[in-house]
């Protein structure tokens, strides 16, 4: 029994290894390197180690574009986001405490933003018309509309827990709406929120299809695009396109490493009760 | 027994109402609001609307009613047709992948084995990298002769495929880097499905002469079927509406033979094309749903059999 859980221990570490480790130090080895060495394509330490000057250099291109993209993936994930949490916490909220007619419409547009995929041309057509096509302010609220479905439904499964009790010693203390909302719930949603905060940064942060579709053009790009246009640009230059992928994955990185249980816990929030 | 209770229960519900009507006013509909508006312009809209602009011929000059002409295009020209097979391949392959090798690797990960907490991260840290990224890693990686797996294939005697540019390899290679990406989530999903399940079911499996193999089939597999079923439904979303990976790695070629339904969707988008595009996104959103309701439908029955 102890050499199994030895041998078929090892085997997967070896396995893991080639298959997920590999990838990633490809990554940081061609990172390193300068480009004729890069532009080999080999699995191999650099010859000689360049990824501070690579950093400098990507930095540095068409100017100082990563930086600006850098700062708009920034800011379209804090704010799509926020706009998330605090909806979706309204929403999960009111559907979870009050039930009416609404409760099986609601289930619907909830599966529909689940599975549904948004039909590109007439959501441009519907934001060219209130003027917030190719805006970095639409591109926020698409992402809410997309992402308030998951949000919905998390929060609303764990409001269930919140005892009513809580909400009526409020109300006899005097508590507004408002009050019982943001200032006796919201704060007891502080787990689940902190779940779905971790999951749709990541999401929003690493989304490419709709950045793409609803906002086009240089100036504004967001990181997953100019890590997209720079694939062309930097076609014989392997080490800087790869300085550029080992860049925008230190956010999601840092992401796991502080927030790790919380992303387990809303991804597996399905698993166990279906 | 009722006749004693059954007076109780209605003060009970009488009661019930009543704080439900004075507390109405706590849970007002208005919260809703934000959410319901734009929900409704940016997603409800648009997905409306788009029946409507699938039966035009639509530029960025005019629009005209067409009927169903763009759909006709869709099904008799082989270079869109194809991407409806295609998607449909990829979704299967994927999701099934992910079920297999997700729940393998999952009752690896709960079993007592060394380095258990470095496997658990090194699988899933995938899942968490920019789409985008992966792509393009493994665009070189997947280099015909340059690339790190052919060479190393090259090292044991096998001289390894085109990947991404013989077109009969081309889906199937993108799809290898899907599941290679997204089979954390599942495993991770698995090993929750895993945990949950009672010890002593599977001792009590073990007690009544049941093998290794036999209380695994016959008592974790099927007490799982929660987990399997999220898994399935998630990565069947994920398939059928896949576009990143495909679009920077192949863009849907050599020719064609990668093509899948969101990547024709964008194509025709950009070149502008847009009644024909539509008309894509309006297979898409049929596809999804006849396959995504019924199989989650089915599995939730299976589920409730249990």
């Amino acid at each position: 029994m102890k050499t199994r859980r030895y041998v078929a221990g090892g085997i997967a570490i070896l396995a893991s290894l080639v298959v997920f480790v590999v990838p990633f130090v490809f990554i940081l080895l061609t990172a390193g390197k300068g480009r004729a060495e890069a532009n080999q394509l080999e699995f191999t330490w650099p010859t000689d180690w360049q990824l501070w000057e690579n950093v400098v250099e990507v930095w540095n291109t068409r100017d100082g574009m990563f930086l600006t993209a850098m700062i708009n993936s920034v800011i379209l994930t804090v704010a799509s986001v926020s706009g998330m949490v605090v909806l979706g916490a309204m929403v999960g909220y009111v559907l979870q405490r009050r039930k009416g007619w609404w409760t099986p419409v609601a289930n619907v547009l909830i599966l529909a933003g689940l599975i549904i995929p948004p039909a590109v041309v007439p959501t441009i057509w519907v934001m060219q018309g209130l003027g917030i096509y190719k805006t970095l302010p639409g591109l926020v609220m698409i992402e809410i509309a997309f992402g308030l479905a998951f949000t919905v439904l998390l929060i609303r499964a764990f409001v269930a827990n919140i005892p009513r009790e809580l909400d009526e010693a409020a109300l006899i203390d005097g508590a507004g709406p408002l009050r019982l909302f943001f200032q006796v719930v919201f704060p007891l949603l502080r787990s689940v929120i902190i779940t779905v905060v971790v999951v749709q940064s990541v999401f929003v942060f690493n989304d490419f299809q709709n950045p793409l579709y609803f906002l086009p053009g240089n100036e504004n790009a967001t990181v997953q695009l100019t890590l997209f246009n720079f694939q062309s640009q930097f076609n014989q230059m392997r080490n800087l396109l790869f300085t550029d992928i080992l860049l925008i994955t230190i956010p999601p990185l840092l992401m796991y490493m502080f927030f790790n249980r919380r992303i387990v816990a809303g991804l597996t929030s399905g698993a166990i009760k279906g | 027994m009722t006749t004693i209770t059954r007076p109780r229960a209605t003060t009970r519900r009488r009661q019930r109402a009543r704080t439900s009507t004075h507390h109405q006013a706590a849970y007002p509909l208005w919260f809703l609001l934000p959410a319901i508006v734009i929900f409704t312009v940016l997603f409800l809209v648009p997905t409306m609307s788009s029946f409507y602009f699938s039966l035009t011929r639509w530029s960025l000059f005019d629009i005209e009613f067409i009927g169903f002409e763009n759909f006709v295009t869709f099904f008799t020209e082989p270079s869109l047709s194809r991407s409806l097979t295609n998607t449909l391949v990829y979704a299967v392959l994927t999701s099934g992948a992910k079920v297999v090798l997700g729940m393998g690797l999952g009752v690896l990960l709960t079993s007592q084995i060394i380095g258990r907490g470095y496997l658990r991260n090194v699988v899933f840290f995938p899942v968490l990298v920019s789409v985008v990224g992966v792509g393009i890693t493994f665009s070189v990686l997947m280099n015909p002769t340059e690339g790190l797996i052919n060479q190393a294939l090259a090292l044991v005697g096998i001289s390894g495929p085109a990947w991404l540019t013989d077109p009969t390899l081309a889906l199937i290679s993108v799809a290898l880097v899907d599941i290679w990406k997204g089979v954390g989530l599942a495993t991770l999903i698995y090993i929750a499905g895993i945990v949950s399940i009672p010890q002593e079911y599977v001792e009590a499996a073990r007690v009544d002469g049941a093998g290794g193999v036999k209380a695994f089939w016959y008592v974790t597999v099927p007490l799982l079927w929660p987990a399997t079923s999220t898994v399935i439904i998630l990565s069947l979303i994920g398939g059928l509406r896949t576009f990143d990976l495909i679009w920077t790695m192949t863009h849907g070629g050599p020719g064609f033979s990668s093509d899948v339904l969101a990547s024709v969707v964008f194509k025709q988008y950009q070149a502008g094309f847009y009644g024909i595009s539509t008309a894509g996104n309006v297979v898409l959103f049929v596809v999804v749903t006849a396959i995504v309701l019924p199989v989650s439908r089915f599995l939730s029955r299976k589920e409730a059999e249990l």
